[in-house]
């Protein structure tokens, strides 16, 4: 980020030109264009994760499983990979969501609810539930995935200096907040053998266990998350000019951050209570999508919510191929290919000035 | 220019950051249609009254009033209709074009059903033709040079269209060209559109030059206020600034031109 009276920044932005002619008009139809191209590879993405798995089925079995209740793969399609696609669409594009109302209002590029800690909280919350009150589907996690996520994101933001918070305070806190719920979370796990195997798949972050009544009942907080974040583009964009700049423009900076929080907090915390914490589906697609439609939050945001499913269900896709018949859970694919995906942003320096 | 009437004033301010007043029983009033010119030595309270008018900080005590009514009773869009700011530093987002970033001016015109509009438009290129920055529009803010760059911030604020318009520095970190383009550029602004221009600056003799209505603060007062040819005198400089000098005509303009003493008759005067 460039401050209005620093001396002009250095060197010459990498994003791509945006296209000449009348502006906004001209622009504005790259991205429409891009955002309808961007659906249709949603849609292929969620007919690969219907049509790909351990048991192989050709495109023709895969149709009649999907509309005849009769046919033998009716079962497969059914009970394992339609919930577990839905639920991979509903979990990306909320963790993709949260992830760029995260980052619009730190301003920081480092802001994912992974990173900041929040999944983490939904998790340690989620592992007392386990292990103290013997808490084990979802309806059960789901408060208190909520209630962690919650917590978490009013600590990070009050122990980041509050109404001063400046990117490096919550980056810190964040990281500080990650690492102990982490090792407490272990530490319940290791204390407690018979919730641990329960929940090591679901602290790594999985799909594989999904359930058609998990995505009935996550689809609720994703669908009210999603309608606050697209809300609050426009004022997001306004507080991305800095406090005094989106007072003068007659929004109110609190407001904006408190309904954010809210609207992370749903996300992060349904996301986090029916697959685990996934990390840096959050963090990586904001950045592309970035580099796509410019810091416009309006555009953004729609682009997260529709990039971040195909990101997440290509992960899940990629890790059911790659070890069958067995699957890679997709936490571990999205942090294989998060880690040096994250390596090369910080390389290329981008990260600092986001 | 001026008619006396005054759609913006404080009045009896206390004004605050933390434990620290900066101001206490302030009052002041903006003229209508005036350029008004806030000046000062470094830490008088000059952008925290700036900020006070603009709501951007909430006095402990005493009121501003917008056309007659206390700003923090005002829905906070509806200030922004009448008021705009442009703040000491504010931030571009990496990769955000001239065009996009002067369109955000138009926030408090808009809502959630009430979006983007022709009218949007039209007055968003008027602010960019007016600041001279149309031949910007596609190019990215990040690029752009310093007086460049802060005229885009202008045309933000001017797309706002507010009949009053607040300027915090609006010169800091310029060359000296690019000062006097930006001074040049509010006065054009404040004759031909006829907006009522409140700036805060740093450089008296520019102060004197483009101002209409000057106010001279110190410690958290007025130490006066009024046209810069009546109250800009050598007298005011020294209780206002510390410091010795002569006052003499603005061989261009006319206005009062603050010449500060060599060192050796400011010994002189010291020791008299």
């Amino acid at each position: 980020m460039s401050v209005t009276k620093s001396p002009p920044a250095q060197g010459a932005s990498t994003l791509p030109q945006p296209a000449r002619g009348r502006p906004p008009g001209a622009r504005n139809a790259w991205r429409a264009a891009g955002l309808a191209g961007s659906v249709l590879v949603l849609l292929a993405v969620l007919a690969l994760s219907i049509g790909v798995g351990a048991r192989q089925l050709s495109l023709g079995e895969v149709w009649h499983g999907l509309l005849d209740g009769d046919s033998p793969a009716y079962t497969v399609v059914h009970r394992m990979r339609l919930p577990r696609t839905l639920l991979g669409l509903l979990v990306g594009a909320a963790l993709g969501l949260a992830g760029g109302v995260m980052q619009a209002l730190t301003r920081n590029p480092l802001a994912d609810p992974g990173l900041l800690g929040i999944n983490a909280g939904a998790s340690a919350a989620v592992a007392t539930a386990a292990s103290l009150l013997g808490v084990a589907t979802f309806d059960g996690y789901v408060w208190f995935a909520l209630a962690g996520a919650a917590g978490v994101s009013v600590l990070v933001y009050a122990v980041g200096g509050g109404r001063g918070a400046t990117p490096a305070r919550l980056a810190l806190a964040g990281a500080a907040l990650n690492a102990t719920l982490y090792s407490y979370v272990s530490a319940v796990m290791l204390l407690d053998t018979s919730s641990l195997d329960r929940m090591r798949f679901w602290t790594v972050g999985s799909l594989a266990s999904a359930q058609p009544s998990t995505v009935v009942k996550v689809l609720p907080f994703v669908a009210v998350g999603l309608l606050i974040a697209l809300a609050l583009a426009r004022p997001l964009n306004a507080l991305a000019l800095g406090d005094d700049s989106a007072r003068a423009l007659g929004a109110r900076p609190a407001l904006i951050r408190a309904a954010a929080i809210v609207a992370v907090t749903l996300l992060c915390g349904a996301a986090t209570a029916a697959c685990g914490p996934i990390v840096f589906v959050g963090l990586m697609v904001p950045h592309l999508v970035r580099a796509l439609t410019g810091p416009d939050l309006r555009w953004m945001l729609p682009y997260c919510a529709v990039l971040a499913p195909v990101l997440l269900l290509g992960a899940d896709v990629l890790g059911r191929v790659l070890a069958r018949p067995g699957e890679l859970l997709v936490g571990v694919v999205t942090a294989v290919l998060g880690g040096p995906f994250f390596l090369y942003f910080a390389r290329r320096g981008r990260v600092a000035r986001v | 220019m001026e008619h006396g009437g005054s759609r913006l004033s404080g009045s009896e301010l206390t004004l605050r950051y933390e434990q620290r007043t900066i101001a206490e029983g302030l009052t002041v009033a903006i003229p209508d249609q005036s350029f008004t010119v806030v000046v000062g030595p470094n830490a008088c309270g000059k952008s925290t009254l700036l900020r006070a008018l603009s709501r951007t900080l909430r006095p402990a005590a005493g009121s501003v009033l917008l056309d007659g009514r206390d700003i923090t009773g005002i829905p906070a869009k509806q200030v922004a209709r009448t008021l705009g700011l442009l703040p000491q530093s504010s931030v571009a987002p990496e990769g955000i074009t001239v065009c996009e970033l002067v369109a955000r001016g138009r926030y408090p015109h808009q809502g959630l059903l009430r979006q983007w509009s022709p009218e949007d438009e039209r007055v968003v290129e008027e602010s960019m033709a007016a600041t001279g920055v149309a031949e910007l529009a596609d190019r990215m803010v990040d690029e752009l040079s310093g007086g460049q760059r802060q005229r885009v911030w202008i045309a933000m604020a001017l797309a706002q269209e507010t009949p009053l318009l607040l300027l915090d520095e609006p010169t800091t970190y310029l060359d000296i060209a690019h000062q006097i383009e930006i001074l040049d550029l509010c006065a054009r602004l404040h004759e031909e559109q006829g907006r009522t221009l409140v700036a805060v600056l740093h450089d008296l003799n520019h102060a004197a030059r483009y101002a209409t209505h000057l106010i001279a603060m110190r410690d958290g007062r007025v130490v006066a206020a009024g046209a810069p040819k009546d109250i800009v005198t050598a007298e005011l400089v020294q209780e206002v600034f510390r410091l010795p000098c002569r006052v003499i005509e603005d061989p261009e303009t006319g206005t009062p031109l603050v010449v500060p003493a060599a060192r050796q008759r400011a010994v002189a005067t010291a020791r008299a």
